[in-house]
Order: C-alpha cells, then structure tokens, then sequence
C-alpha cells in the first residue's frame, strides 16, 4: 500500500468514532453486507463517517491491508477496527456495539 | 466456481483441530455460510478468528469466493457436536 493511501486512511478512521467502509452511501447501499452493516450502525444512533470503496480503488484495496481482512464493509471504532458484517451483527446483538460507542 | 466442500476441506486442513459446516445456501457456487470450531480459537478476539479462516482460504477468498458469512466459536461453544 502506498504511503498517501494509509494516511488517508488513518485520517478517515480517526477522524469520527465510528467510520465505516461500505460499498455504496448509507442511503444507496450497493451490497446487502453494507447495507446491514449501515443499518445496524445508524441503530446506534451516533453520527458516524463513512466513505464509498467503489469510488476508489485505491482506498478498497488499500483498507483490506490495512485491517488484514479481505472484505467490505469493515467498521472502526476510536480508530480501532472493530470488525466486518458479521461480527457487527454479533456485537450489536450481544450490546457490545452500544458500550463501545457510549465509552469515552 | 468454488463448492461449499472444498471450502470446509481447507478450513479443517489449515486450521489445526478445525470442524467446519459450510452451505451454499443459494447453490450459487459464491455466497457461502460457514461456522467454524477450532482450539486455536481460545483465548483470541473474534476477529483473530475470523483472519485465521481466512488465512487458511489464501487468495481464494480475494478472488474466487464472492461472500462468506462467517460464525466462529471455541469448542466449548460449538453448538453442533455430536
């Protein structure tokens, strides 16, 4: 991954508490993984940051590097990635999602 | 095309101790579900987990496998022991 695609990332995840990486807007997701994912993040009920990885490719695969995971959506918290659909799914099940968010 | 066999076979051959349930839900050959036990499992977060079934897929999971739910649990919460 080239240098100026990992800043530009690290500014995007710890520029709010919660950003997620998705394919397609929260309002047009393109991608039913996103599209739950997105779902589940505007339940928490916090504003959150979100950038469109079929808009730049460079970002798209960038970020699987950067995680060491190989798909979208992925979500980060305090600059700390948190996990993809399913683990998001599971810890908004579970509450753990809400306390990470309400945490200092 | 990738099958739901020969994903359980890679899974339970890279993740030591692994059992693997793999379905092809929509018999569409690319969106699979899968759960996953293994002993490497205890004591890691959940996505420690998860990059560790992945790791064992390699660049399939890059190229060939469009989508994979994915659930992970250690042994002792595996709900499907026999």
């Amino acid at each position: 991954m080239e240098a100026p695609t990992k800043q530009r990332i690290e500014e995007m995840v710890t520029g709010s508490k919660v950003f997620l990486f998705m394919k397609g807007s929260p309002d047009f997701p393109q991608c039913g993984f996103s599209m739950r994912a997105v779902s589940i993040v505007r339940a928490l009920g916090t504003d959150f940051g979100s950038f469109d990885v079929l808009s730049d490719s460079e970002i798209r695969q960038g970020i699987k590097e950067y995680a060491n995971w190989p798909t979208i959506p992925q979500l980060y918290i305090d600059g700390k990635f948190v996990g993809g659909s399913d683990i998001v799914m599971e810890m908004w099940e579970g509450g753990e999602l809400e306390q990470m968010v309400a945490a200092k | 095309m990738f099958s739901a066999e020969r994903i359980q076979a890679m899974i339970e051959a890279n993740v030591p101790g692994a059992q693997a349930i793999v379905l092809d839900p929509a018999s569409d050959g690319v969106h699979f579900q899968a759960e996953v036990a293994a002993p490497a499992f205890v004591g890691i977060s959940r996505v420690q987990q998860h990059q560790l079934v992945y790791s064992a897929l390699g660049d399939h999971m890059r190229e060939d496998i469009h989508a994979l739910q994915l659930k992970t649990y250690t042994p002792d919460r595996w709900p499907h022991a026999s």
